[in-house]
């Protein structure tokens, strides 16, 4: 079943700004949204995110800056004149309203035809069937999420925005709602646009992600572009997690950037290298940091770097987790893989640890360290 | 379990319901004596508190005592009035203060609790020196019973409509213009039909307000009379057994809509 017209058409921010009176909320944000793709507007609470979002569905008007649907401008258009619906954060279903009248909303307002009938087989496609008559808190909350993803998929909108719509739910619901939900957009061929604070759901969902940060875009890209080519310090910590050892560039090639990073030559690929000279970060995702006791081979050709002590160990179950205390002092984040191979290294141990270099990103060394760093809880 | 506690036990479970009971019959006897002298027969008897008799004449000819009825009815009438306009008022002057703001709101939020707050004969003598400063000395009657009327249910109605406003998810007007209802339509379909029973309830509180007041319409009346003035007058006299008729009737009206309401809660209740 695909609701797509035929005629889809790009989502186009361009210099998008939304000051309120003690801040500026989004400035001057520049993108585009192909149509059909699943984005994800990904950020901490406060970014920008969700007043991107209102501004693209006409609940807030911007400062400056012009949105735009194909050809045709609706920066200033009544929410209830575009072609985009929402999926809001708490839902806001009609309470006085039963779940077919809720679903059936938009289309009687633009006087559809076999309102009853295509209600009917939005309510298959979400799996409500049975609950049609019911009014919606009397549903659970994944059911109420549904509902809401049903009320606005039925108007076929060239774009549908999704804003933190599974904020609300519990980890085990929320992961079957992703899933869920992006079969949905891979059913209908929509174009959705989805605002979450969640990395995991944004890289499990979205085709393309745009980190925002402060208002700004940080960087876009696929999930697996942004998670091993992070061209910031708060995308390479809020995507995930990162080493960033200090080091400063030795010699810029055209192919690699050699950098002395505490007295280890590393070669960081150039188009992973965001530096070209002086002082940087050198990043290093915590899975590609492989760790052996003190003389043991490890199987990876990059450098080794000897005398590390093992400060701190997790086990998670899939892996285990160790930090590791280095010559010069910081601790670095290896996780290893429990493959049965060899058996957790005790806290203590004097062990080596190394990487490939070409997964390894040279950030510049202007940039906040801790960006972006989520407090473990 | 000592025998003490056990008295304590027995005197939680039983004294303390009999101490409920008992206020219940505090409150309901004025009511049960009403009903019951409603059907009394007193018609050659000075003593209009005893009963003497059991009799439906009262409730045959409600209209017998002079002037009774056309009292009833012009308090019926100003009631409804002052209602319609003062919940239709007070509704937008709620809705002005939930969802706008402006110079003055709070201020205005403070102040719509002063004619709640202050005393019924400073309003209604104050108001008097109004309309006869204001040159309606000899024309009080009926329009000025309504204009005071109206003044005092207005803060109750916009206290009432506000507070449930207040409750309402704004996040639902915003959906419903999402889902292509303009203005009119999401107020019609969405804000009028949440916020209705706040209304109603406004509706009702300011009726009954009305029909029963006293001072203020004592004083602003003129030749006039309503229900309340004329029991004030014929009191002094021997009070017909219709006013009981009368205030059995009312009591069973607004027992029925209070019911009704409580039943229709509970339906929403039940089905939401």
């Amino acid at each position: 079943m695909s609701l797509a017209a035929d005629s889809s058409r790009s989502l186009r921010l361009t210099a998008l700004t939304k000051e309120f009176s003690t801040f500026t909320a989004v400035k001057a944000l520049d993108l585009e949204i192909p149509a059909g793709k699943f984005f994800a507007l990904l950020g901490p609470s406060g970014c920008g995110k969700t007043t991107t979002l209102r501004m693209v569905a006409g609940l807030d008007v911007p400062t400056s800056g012009t949105i735009h649907l194909g050809d045709d401008e609706i920066t200033y258009a009544k929410p209830y004149r575009r072609p985009v619906n929402t999926v809001f954060q708490n839902y806001a279903l009609f309470p006085h309203l039963d779940i077919h009248e809720n679903v059936a909303f938009g289309l009687r307002r633009r006087k559809a035809k076999d309102v009853d009938e295509q209600v009917r087989a939005m309510l298959e496609l979400v799996e409500l069937e049975g609950q049609a008559r019911k009014k919606p808190p009397m549903l659970s909350g994944g059911q109420q999420q549904r509902v809401a993803l049903a009320r606005a998929l039925i108007n076929r909108p060239e774009v549908l925005l999704l804003d933190e719509p599974l904020g609300a739910l519990d980890l085990k619901l929320r992961r079957g709602m992703q899933i869920e939900i992006k079969r949905i957009q891979t059913e209908v061929g929509l174009t959705f646009v989805h605002v979450t604070h969640d990395q995991e759901e944004a890289m499990t969902m979205a085709d393309t992600i745009a980190v925002m940060n402060s208002g700004e875009i940080e960087q876009m890209g696929s999930p697996a572009e942004l998670y091993e080519n992070p061209r910031t310090t708060f995308v390479a910590n809020f995507l995930g997690q990162s080493n960033l050892i200090a080091g400063t560039v030795s010699n810029a090639g055209s192919d690699v950037v050699k950098v002395d990073m505490q007295g280890t030559q590393v070669s960081i690929p150039a188009d992973r290298a965001h530096v070209t000279s002086g002082p940087g970060w050198v990043g290093i995702r915590p899975e590609k940091v492989l760790i052996a006791p003190e003389g043991e081979p490890i199987d990876a050709p990059g450098n080794h770097m000897q005398g590390g002590v093992v400060t701190d160990v997790s086990f998670v179950g899939v892996s285990t987790q160790y930090l590791v205390r280095m010559p010069w002092g910081q601790e670095l984040m290896s996780f290893e893989q429990n493959t049965g191979a060899r058996g957790i290294i005790p806290r203590g141990t004097a062990v080596d640890v190394s990487w490939r270099p070409e997964f390894s990103f040279l950030l510049p060394a202007s940039q906040d360290v801790n960006a972006g760093a989520v407090e473990e809880s | 379990m000592t025998g003490l506690q056990r008295a304590g036990r027995w005197i939680g479970d039983h004294l303390v319901m009999a101490a409920g009971i008992l206020v219940l019959v505090y409150m309901f006897v004025p009511i049960a004596v009403v009903m019951l002298m409603s059907f009394n027969d007193n018609s050659d008897s000075r003593n209009v508190y005893a009963f003497r008799s059991f009799t439906l004449d009262n409730w045959a000819n409600p209209c017998k005592p002079d002037g009774m009825c056309d009292a009833v009815l012009r308090s019926v009438e100003i009631g409804l009035l002052a209602t319609v306009v003062a919940t239709l008022l007070g509704t937008l002057a709620a809705f002005a203060l939930v969802r706008h703001s402006f110079a003055g709101r709070s201020a205005i939020n403070t102040i719509i609790f002063l004619p709640m707050a202050s005393p019924e004969i400073v309003m209604g003598s104050s108001l008097l020196a109004l309309f006869v400063s204001a040159g309606f000395g000899g024309r009080l009657g009926f329009w000025t019973i309504f204009i005071a009327h109206v003044m005092f249910c207005l803060s109750f109605v916009i206290v009432t409509v506000k507070a449930r406003l207040a409750g309402l998810d704004e996040n639902l007007e915003q959906a419903a213009m999402d889902l292509y209802a303009n203005e009119s339509t999401t107020f019609w379909r969405i804000t009028f039909p949440l916020v209705f029973p706040g209304i109603a309830a406004a509706a009702l509180l300011s009726f009954s307000l009305s029909f029963d007041d006293f001072i203020i319409t004592n004083l602003n009346a003129g030749q006039t009379v309503t229900f309340p003035m004329f029991v004030w007058g014929v009191s002094q006299r021997g009070i017909p057994m219709q006013v009981n008729v009368v205030g059995t009737a009312m009591f069973l009206i607004s027992m029925f809509l209070v019911l009704g309401n409580m039943l229709a809660t509970r339906k929403r209740k039940l089905v939401e």
